[in-house]
């Protein structure tokens, strides 16, 4: 297949030595194997997450989001905007058609960007990532690459919410998407089916309200553990953060005993297609892919 | 400007509230709160609170911390029969609140709203130590240093993982046009304000 180039967001927490450094870094080492190049977007900003809200209003959080695509469509004409970080995608998205969807939007959106000497066109599609994998690629053109099947290893897809909805991918459904499934199964390991699939893990409420997030954190571990997953693989870096890092929070506040690896797809298709434990940064994990880190010792 | 709306809270909202020109669609069928992650918590479900706005309950909707356990997991937007936004129309309540002081006291999820906002807003991306520290210093010093020792352990994790680093604390990741982004922000809440009567 030909070369593919797309403007990239990596978004605040896949920055050097932030909380989803390991995503970066596996995404780098995914797209090396899939001939990806990653063109970043000159400048980014944050695109406000879902919790700007409160601060930042309505206006000023679409100006966030239509900076970036000014500054993508500026320097990285011709290409589609692709994000790795659920929130990321989610916000550009959902700037894009409401700047679509309304003429007076779109003129103030740029009477503010023009305080920047930036302006939008809304010539660029925004995806994330999953869907250049899936829509791009495919299944079958993606299991081509695999040199060490993922074999034996049951993987609970953990799709959680912002990839999933309000957009989520074509054709899949909000309740049951199988996208991830078949990824998994494409690098050849096994997607248990479970019921917490897209559970919301608390998302920014996991600092604020953690009592009530980790509720929601429990029951996710807790289905994976009971249909038998040895992992869990998300898209998302704050899915990733918040079921990975608040286990032993869990435990002392249920009195369960989690320990269950939390990694991303861009770390099982790294370790499937050949790379090292280092190229699929699974020294960032919290709780550590052992399964996986033999597979890349092999 | 907002005595004039005390008599029509539905059209207060309709006009200063993100979406909240959907709220007169909602049919009170109740899915919005069943789907809702934190559904058990919520004083008041989003279709209680349709149903309040438009029999113009302004301060009970407006000082109720339930909007504030939104999770925006969009669970319910995907669910509504109508389409309602509704993940929006309770961010854009949330911020009606904030922004006339009715929101209850100490809320949480508010003052980490603000923060996050104020952190991005500072150098273009969010530095997620400052942010951490700041929630957990939130309450004063003596109970931030007990939050902080009580998160020891994840911390110390992430600082080994490579996904934390402790000199984020002086500086950190920033975008280059700091001033051109401050003037767009400052011009976006301009507008917003005009618009939306805050001014």
């Amino acid at each position: 297949m030909a070369k593919k180039t797309y403007s990239f967001y990596p978004g605040c927490s896949s920055q050097t030595k932030a909380s989803s450094d390991n995503y970066l870094k596996s995404t780098n080492s995914m797209c090396k194997y899939l001939d990806i190049e990653l063109k970043e977007i000159p400048d980014w900003n944050c695109c406000g997450a879902s919790i700007g809200y409160a601060e930042g209003g309505e206006l000023p959080r679409i100006a966030l989001s239509a900076r970036n695509m000014a500054l993508s469509e500026q320097h990285n004409p011709g290409m589609d905007l692709v994000a790795t970080c659920a929130a990321c995608w989610l916000s550009t998205r959902e700037a894009k058609e409401r700047i679509a969807h309304s003429s007076q939007t779109l003129s103030e959106a740029n009477t503010a960007l023009a305080e920047a000497g930036l302006s939008y066109k809304g010539n660029q599609a925004a995806r994330h990532m999953a869907e250049v994998l899936v829509e791009d690629f495919g299944f079958d053109e993606l299991k081509r690459g695999v040199k060490k099947p993922l074999q034996g290893i049951k993987f609970a897809g953990y799709v959680g919410c912002q990839t999933n909805r309000p957009f989520g991918l074509a054709g899949e459904s909000f309740e049951n998407p199988k996208y991830l499934d078949n990824l998994v199964e494409a690098m050849g390991g096994e997607a248990v089916p479970y019921d917490q699939k897209v559970t919301c893990c608390g998302g920014a409420l996991a600092f604020s309200e953690p009592e009530k997030s980790q509720k929601q954190i429990k029951d996710i571990i807790e289905s994976a553990y009971d249909h038998g997953a040895e992992m869990i693989v998300t898209p998302c870096p704050l899915c990733q953060a918040n079921v990975e890092i608040y286990q032993g929070e869990v435990n002392k506040r249920f009195g369960t005993k989690f320990n269950i690896p939390v990694t991303y797809y861009s770390q099982l298709i790294t370790v499937a297609y050949g790379g090292t434990a280092a190229e699929a940064a699974l020294d960032g994990q919290l709780i550590r892919a052992t399964r996986l880190e033999d597979i890349a010792k092999k | 400007m907002s005595e004039n709306y005390r008599n029509n809270f539905l059209k207060e909202v309709e006009e200063r509230v993100e979406e909240g020109h959907w709220v007169k669609m909602c049919m009170q069928c109740g899915v919005c709160a069943g789907s809702c992650p934190l559904g058990a918590h919520w004083a008041h479900p989003p279709q209680e609170l349709f149903m309040m706005i438009r029999a113009g309950k302004r301060e009970e909707v407006l000082t109720s911390d339930s909007m504030w356990m939104c999770t925006s997991c969009y669970n319910c937007v995907v669910r509504c029969p109508r389409k309602l936004p509704i993940t929006h129309i309770m961010h854009g309540l949330a911020n009606l609140a904030y922004r006339l002081g009715l929101s209850p006291k100490n809320q949480t999820t508010q003052k980490f709203a603000s923060m996050f906002w104020n952190n991005l807003a500072q150098t273009g991306r969010v530095n997620e130590l400052k942010l951490s520290l700041g929630m957990y210093f939130k309450d004063g010093f003596g109970q931030g240093i007990k939050n902080a020792m009580a998160m020891q352990s994840v911390g110390l994790g992430m600082v080994k993982a490579k996904r934390l680093n402790p000199m984020e604390l002086f500086g950190g990741h920033g975008i280059k046009d700091k001033s051109g982004f401050h003037a767009m922000l400052k011009k976006a809440r301009e507008i917003e304000d005009r618009r939306k009567n805050f001014a």
